[in-house]
C-alpha cells in the first residue's frame, strides 16, 4: 500500500498518469486475452472459425508444416527438421560455457555440412531437393546463421583493414564500407539477384540463395566493421605498446591482446547489428525466396484462410522475438562471463 | 676478436634526431651503453627522455641518426624490430598489464608466443619471477584486482620472463602512490645488483645515487650532462643541471 502511494500517486500529475495507464490497460488487455485465448479456436475448420468471434489459431495449426517448410517436398520434411534439430542442439551447447571447447568447434565444423546434406540430398539415398524449393524457417535460419557467422569475422577484418597503415588496404576498406553502408539492403539483394547474373558468362548460374546470402553477409559486415573500429580506437595506446614491447607481431598482438578486449567492449552494439541483420533476412521475399514470412503470407492468400492475418503475424512475431531475445540474452550472459577481470 | 665483442657497446646511439612535425624532440643524441651498465636518465618534463628510451625499442621512430641494439641496426625491417623488442624489456609508467588475462597469463604470453617455449616451462619460469618480485600468491588474479605497486612489480616480472638483455624503465614509479614507490624500487635495485643492464628514466634520485653508474641529464632534447652520480649530485657541471637539482631536492 505504502509502495503504491509512494511510487504511483506521489503527485497529482503522477496520479493522473497512473489512472490513465490503468484505464488503457483495462481497455486493451482483457479483450485481447478474450480474443486470443478464451474465445479462440485452435483446431477448428476455417468455416467454423469464421463464424466465431475469437482468434482462429487453426490457421497456424492447419498450415504449420507449410509455414515452417514452404515448398520443400512434403514426404521429405523430416530432413530440414533434422537439420534444425542439429542446429538448435549446437546453439544450445554453445550457449553454455561448460561445453565451449575445441570439441564443440569440431562439432560445428562437422555439423554444417551434415545439415547441408540433409537439406540438399542427392547422396546417401536421399532424394535431391532443388534449393529453389527450400523455404520457411530453415531458409530463414540458414540465411541468418551463415550470414552472421560469416559477417562477423569479415567485419573484423574490414575494421583492421580500415585502421591499417598500408594506404591501399586502408582505402579499399573505406571505399567498401562506405559504399555498402550507402545503399539499402534491398538494393543489394536486387543487385545480387538481377544485375549480378548479367555479368556471368553464358550457362553459369549461381544459386539464388547463395547470392542472397552473400548480399546479406557483405551488408552486415560493413556495419560490424564500423562498430569494431570504434572498439579498436577506444583501446588504450599502452596496450598496443606493451604487446609490441614483448616482441609480439601484428597478428599475435591483435589476436591475443587487442581484439579480445576491443570486441568485448562492443558486444552490445554488435549484437544490435546482428539482431537487425537477423530480422532483415525477411527482405529476401522481394527476390522471391520463400522465407518464413513469405510462406505465412502465402497461407493468407489461400481463400480458405483469408482474413486471419492477425493470427499469422502474431505467430511470426513470436518466432522472430524468440530468435532475437535469445540472441540478446546470450550476449548479456557473455558479457557477464567476460566481466570477471573488474 | 672475441674479447672485442664483449666490450663493444650493447646499445649504440649516434647522431639521433627526432621530430614531431616541426618540433624537434631529440637533438644529436650520442649514447653508448655497455652490458651490465645502469644508467639513469633525468631531466625536466618535455626534455625528451621518455622519447629517447622509446626509440631504443622503436616504439618511436627516429628520423635521423643510427641506433644499434645487440649488434643490429634499428631500421624499418619489422622482423628485425620484433627480434630486438624481444631482447629489450620495457616497463611503462602506467604498467600496461593486459587486463583480460590473469597475472600468470600476462607473464607466460610472451615466452609462449614469441619464444615458443612450452606452456608448462613458461609457467614455471613465470612463478620464479613472481617469487622474485614477491607476488607469487597473486598469480591467479586479474591485474585490476592488484594495487598499483603490485601491478608494476608484475609488469617488471612480465618483462623479465622474456629473459631480456636490457631493461628500459619509463618513469616506473611516477604513477604510484608514495607508499608504493619503495616496493618497486626495491625490486629494481635487486635487479641492478644481479647485473641487469638497465636504462631508467626516473626522478628518484635516491635510486640513482644507490645503483646508477652514470647519470644523464637531458633538457630540450639534448644531453646536457653525462656524469657519474657522485659528481652529478655533489658537483653538477652545468648551470641547468644545477637548477634542476635545486628544484627537485
Amino acid at each position: 500500500m505504502k509502495w503504491i502511494k509512494k511510487n504511483l500517486f506521489s503527485t497529482p500529475f503522477n496520479s493522473a498518469l497512473t489512472v490513465i495507464t490503468l484505464f488503457i490497460l483495462f481497455k486493451t488487455i482483457p479483450p485481447f486475452i478474450k480474443w486470443a485465448f478464451i474465445e479462440s479456436s485452435w483446431f477448428a475448420e476455417s468455416e467454423v472459425c469464421k463464424s466465431g468471434s475469437g482468434a482462429c489459431w487453426s490457421v497456424i495449426t492447419y498450415n504449420l508444416r507449410f509455414i515452417i517448410f514452404g515448398f520443400y517436398p512434403y514426404e521429405e520434411h523430416w530432413r530440414p527438421f533434422v537439420s534444425m534439430i542439429i542446429l538448435f542442439t549446437l546453439l544450445y551447447f554453445t550457449r553454455n560455457k561448460k561445453y565451449r571447447s575445441k570439441a564443440l568447434l569440431y562439432f560445428w565444423i562437422a555439423g554444417l555440412p551434415v545439415m547441408g546434406i540433409f537439406m540438399k540430398g542427392g547422396i546417401f539415398g536421399l532424394v535431391s531437393v532443388n534449393s529453389a524449393n527450400w523455404g520457411g524457417l530453415p531458409l530463414t535460419l540458414l540465411l541468418a546463421v551463415f550470414g552472421l557467422a560469416a559477417a562477423y569475422p569479415l567485419g573484423i577484418m574490414l575494421a583492421l583493414g580500415r585502421l591499417s597503415k598500408m594506404p591501399a588496404i586502408k582505402a579499399l576498406c573505406i571505399v567498401y564500407i562506405e559504399l555498402i553502408r550507402g545503399v539499402p539492403l534491398i538494393s543489394l539483394l536486387f543487385m545480387s539477384s538481377i544485375i549480378f547474373p548479367l555479368f556471368l558468362p553464358e550457362g553459369v548460374t549461381i544459386d539464388k540463395i547463395i547470392r542472397a546470402q552473400v548480399a546479406i553477409i557483405l551488408f552486415t559486415a560493413a556495419y560490424v566493421a564500423e562498430v569494431v573500429r570504434g572498439g579498436l580506437q577506444g583501446m588504450n595506446k599502452g596496450q598496443y605498446e606493451a604487446a609490441a614491447s614483448l616482441g609480439l607481431n601484428y597478428y599475435l598482438s591483435m589476436r591475443l591482446i587487442i581484439l579480445p578486449q576491443a570486441l568485448k567492449i562492443v558486444i552490445p552494439p554488435t549484437v544490435s547489428i546482428l539482431i537487425s541483420a537477423f530480422k532483415d533476412t525477411s527482405l529476401v521475399v522481394i527476390i522471391a525466396l520463400y522465407d518464413i514470412l513469405k510462406t505465412s503470407q502465402t497461407v493468407l492468400s489461400n481463400p480458405k484462410w483469408m482474413g486471419f492475418s492477425p493470427e499469422v503475424y502474431i505467430f511470426i512475431a513470436v518466432l522472430y522475438f524468440a530468435g532475437c531475445f535469445s540472441m540478446s540474452s546470450f550476449s548479456r550472459k557473455l558479457e557477464e562471463e567476460l566481466d570477471r577481470e573488474k | 676478436m672475441k674479447n672485442k665483442k664483449d666490450v663493444a657497446p650493447f646499445i649504440e646511439i649516434k647522431g639521433l634526431n627526432k621530430w614531431y612535425g616541426d618540433f624537434q624532440v631529440l637533438k644529436d643524441i650520442n649514447l653508448s651503453v655497455l652490458r651490465g651498465e645502469i644508467i639513469v636518465v633525468c631531466g625536466p618534463s618535455g626534455s625528451g627522455k621518455s622519447t629517447l628510451i622509446r626509440c631504443i625499442n622503436r616504439l618511436e621512430e627516429h628520423q635521423k641518426g643510427r641506433i644499434r641494439v645487440a649488434g643490429s641496426d634499428l631500421t624499418d625491417n619489422i622482423k628485425n624490430i620484433e627480434k630486438i623488442r624481444a631482447e629489450v624489456g620495457m616497463v611503462f609508467q602506467h604498467f600496461n598489464l593486459f587486463p583480460h588475462l590473469t597475472i600468470l597469463d600476462n607473464l607466460t604470453l610472451g615466452p609462449v608466443w614469441v619464444r615458443k617455449i612450452s606452456k608448462k616451462e613458461a609457467e614455471e619460469s613465470a612463478m620464479f619471477y613472481l617469487e622474485k618480485v614477491k607476488i607469487a600468491e597473486q598469480a591467479k588474479k586479474y591485474p585490476g584486482q592488484l594495487s598499483g605497486g603490485q601491478q608494476q612489480r608484475v609488469a617488471i616480472a612480465r618483462s623479465l620472463c622474456m629473459k631480456p638483455k636490457v631493461m628500459l624503465f619509463d618513469e616506473p614509479t611516477s604513477a604510484l602512490d608514495p607508499e608504493m614507490v619503495k616496493e618497486v624500487l626495491d625490486v629494481m635495485i635487486q635487479l641492478a645488483e644481479e647485473g641487469m643492464t638497465m636504462i631508467v628514466v626516473t626522478h628518484e634520485m635516491g635510486f640513482a645515487k644507490e645503483v646508477a653508474q652514470r647519470v644523464i641529464f637531458m633538457d630540450e632534447g639534448m644531453i646536457i650532462e653525462e656524469n657519474n652520480p657522485m659528481d652529478f649530485f655533489e658537483n653538477p657541471q652545468n648551470e641547468r643541471s644545477r637548477l634542476f637539482l635545486s628544484q627537485i631536492i
